[in-house]
């Protein structure tokens, strides 16, 4: 499925590991149990974590450093506790890696994601981009700041989005 | 660039500028823009809900339903014309005010949604978050910035809250419904500690605001009464103390059954102090620097209140005096629908929205337009929605009284009945509502109509008389000294009743005490119930005081003793 990284589709470099199989060379995203195993696969590729919305961002804490993804994802796009997740390992662990969501979710929280500190997005075949751009644009103003600390307006919490 | 600051113009409510409209304008197009992927079915039905719940737009048992903010209760003149202007234009004629000081209007076309938020923005008002599994329009005291027992006004707080939280990036898909009360004075009118977060504001040493924090409260299937989660949280930690406590909840609340998902199930499941230590490990954790509530953002914010510019009105108390003295119906109504004031001479009126076998809370566009009227001429054109279903008048000369009085009385707004029994707090019920098992209008006219003696609640006194037509409470029944609650009983609707409730600082929740009865049977149930109290009370003793001496036994007796 297309991947929506700065409002361009690019290339998924990231192979995901099912549980049942051998870790490959490459980049590889495995989930949270094989974590430890993707540690020990030195030198062959980049490492991801997939972490489910009910586990704790703070099982990657000690692994954060040597990760270059953690994904996470979406059931359904009224569950929304991968906003939590993706803020808490942008502000309370200081990930600066990519951080990419999964699953259902919709343009319309396309904004709040990216000021959560999401980057990556596995968006549905034939999405089309300019109503995901439209959800970037339409509004140009927060009213809290959030990890991307966007300019301030100049009157109490108020934020400038960046187009 | 940083706006120049547009002079505040109507007092006691937040003067919006540019940067504001702007972005009300733009949340106007979002929605357009939601409608058309609707109706082009590039949303899903069950995609598109959520989207137009957070726009205030339900879909109801025969129309969408509109619910406009209110954001802590305050209306300028101008802005109740507007509502007076939808309900003509777009809707029957009448709005109906709600227990969170919004205002619903049922019978609204979802074409023309987008036109009606393009008007209201117009007139510095939306629809956002009146809805949907967000933190909602933030209440708070009716009487805020007036009341002679306020130590500090909680509206620049709200105000501060209802900006925070608009379109949170993190908050907007919680497990469930979020709602955060705020008061600023030693009685709590806010039922603070049946919300989510209730916040009870005081003064501290430094001289700026100090927060007492209630979580977990909350009535619907499962009522509980709040636990402090905190005593003395400062003013400068108040926004990056919320964040952690909404991400404790949005992290682990419930997901999986919508009944259990409030922040009140998860508080008990975890055990207070664990919840709290939950709080304070995300609070240590947190850049507590960038949610840094700087006084000089408080004071912002408070800049753009405009206050009512008071005369020397001290003479007027005695002339008031003497007007009570020869109109016993206006002294009773004085009586009931005033409320002491900061400043001498002045006073706040709360105009009942529940005349004798009228529906609580309704309101027709002429109405509307009467008020906003009377408040021009009478209270700095500042009006203020009560979470009772009421309209405050907040600054009042007492020397406008009698006048004022005479021209609500002409006009079917003039009931004495303000904390009586006929002040009845009542949901849309079956009515209007998918969701509710029974009318609750429909009772609670009678009740309305078979307590309408002026002299009778009097006698009566103090009594909170509140109707939900179903287990989701809207009609706070809980919270009512009486409560009604609308079964489904083998196909026909059918009434509970509830005693014990309250709301205040001494909240308790009401109990059932027996089998469910039909309408006309509860309404005479609840007739021998108050006779019951008339006789068994000691002098002085109100109804809720005497059902906590008494315990529900002499009430339950009475309630289903046959004729």
């Amino acid at each position: 499925m297309p991947l929506l990284e700065n409002a361009q589709i690019i290339e998924d470099s990231w192979t995901l590991v099912p549980d049942d199989q051998p870790l490959p060379d490459g980049d590889i995203l495995v989930p949270l149990s094989r974590l430890a195993e993707g540690l020990g696969r030195n030198g062959k590729g980049r490492l991801g974590v997939v972490l489910k919305a009910d586990e704790r961002v703070d099982a990657l804490r000690e692994a954060l450093p040597r990760l270059d993804l953690v994904s996470l994802s979406f059931s359904i796009f009224r569950d929304g506790r991968a906003f939590t997740q993706a803020r808490s390992l942008r502000e309370h662990l200081h990930f600066a890696g990519a951080v990419r969501v999964t699953g259902h979710f919709l343009p319309d929280q396309y904004e709040f994601l990216l000021r959560c500190g999401v980057t990556q997005f596995v968006i549905p075949e034939q999405s089309d981009l300019a109503v995901w751009k439209k959800a970037h644009e339409l509004v140009t103003l927060a009213y809290q700041p959030s990890v991307l600390n966007e300019r301030q307006e100049g009157f109490a919490f108020r934020r400038f989005l960046s187009p | 660039m940083p706006q120049t600051p547009t002079p505040p113009t109507d007092v006691g409510r937040y003067a919006y500028d540019a940067v504001d409209r702007t972005f009300l304008k733009q949340r106007v197009e979002q929605f357009r823009d939601q409608v058309q992927r609707r109706i082009s079915g590039a949303l899903s039905e069950d995609e598109f809900k959520p989207l137009r719940l957070m726009n205030g737009l339900y879909l109801q048992l025969h129309a969408y339903m509109l619910r406009v903010a209110i954001p802590y209760g305050i209306l300028s003149a101008g802005q109740m014309r507007t509502l007076a202007y939808i309900a003509r234009r777009y809707d029957r004629d009448y709005g109906h005010f709600t227990t969170r000081q919004n205002i619903q209007f049922n019978w609204i076309k979802l074409e023309d949604t987008p036109d009606i938020l393009n008007i209201l923005a117009d007139a510095e008002m939306h629809a956002i978050q009146t809805s949907g599994n967000c933190i909602r329009n933030v209440t708070s005291d009716q009487f805020a910035g007036a009341a002679r027992d306020e130590v500090l006004d909680p509206r620049v707080h709200a105000e501060i809250l209802r900006q925070w939280s608009t379109l949170h990036p993190e908050f907007t898909f919680l497990p469930r419904k979020f709602k955060i009360a705020i008061s600023g004075s030693a009685q709590d009118r806010v039922a603070a500690r049946f919300h989510d977060i209730g916040l009870l504001a005081r003064k501290g040493d430094n001289g700026r605001a100090v927060f007492e924090v209630y979580v977990g409260g909350g009535l619907g299937r499962t009522p509980v009464i709040g636990v402090k989660l905190r005593n003395d949280l400062p003013e400068e930690d108040l926004i990056a103390y919320l964040e952690a406590v909404l991400r404790v909840y949005n992290a682990y609340g419930r997901r999986d059954n919508i009944y259990k998902a409030r922040i009140k199930i998860l508080v008990q499941a975890l055990g207070l102090d664990a919840f709290r230590d939950e709080v304070n490990a995300e609070f240590m954790a947190m850049d507590r620097n960038r949610y840094r509530l700087q006084p000089e953002v408080v004071e912002a914010i408070r800049a753009r209140f405009a206050s009512p510019v008071f005369e020397d009105a001290s003479a007027t108390s005695a002339q008031l005096a003497e007007q009570v003295k020869t109109d016993p119906d206006f002294a009773t109504w004085v009586g009931t629908n005033t409320h002491p004031h900061q400043r001498d001479g002045y006073c706040s009126v709360t105009i009942s929205c529940k005349p004798a076998g009228g529906i609580p809370g309704d309101i027709t566009s002429a109405q509307m337009d009467l008020l906003a009227n009377l408040a021009d001429q009478y209270s700095f054109g500042e009006l203020r929605i009560t979470h009772l279903q009421n309209v405050v008048l907040g600054h009042v000369r007492k020397d406008g009284l009698l006048a004022l009085w005479q021209v609500l009385t002409a006009n079917g707004l003039g009931t004495a009945n303000v904390g009586m029994i006929t002040d009845i707090i009542a949901c849309p019920g079956l009515d209007y509502c998918a969701l509710a098992n029974a009318r609750s209008i429909p009772i609670a006219q009678k009740l309305s109509q078979r307590f309408s003696s002026v002299t009778l609640q009097h006698e009566i006194g103090a009594l909170r008389l509140n109707i939900s037509g179903c287990i989701n409470a809207c009609g706070h029944h809980h919270a009512g000294h009486i409560g009604i609650l609308g079964v489904d009983k083998r196909g026909e609707e059918a009434f509970q009743i509830t005693l014990g409730g309250n709301a205040g600082e001494d909240a308790s929740i009401g109990q059932i005490i027996g089998s469910a009865m039909s309408e006309d049977e509860t309404v005479d149930a609840i007739a021998r119930i108050v006779d019951t109290y008339l006789v068994q009370r000691k002098p002085g003793e109100r109804f809720i005081e005497t059902c906590r001496r008494l315990g529900a036994a002499p009430f339950k007796d009475a309630a289903y003793a046959t004729a």
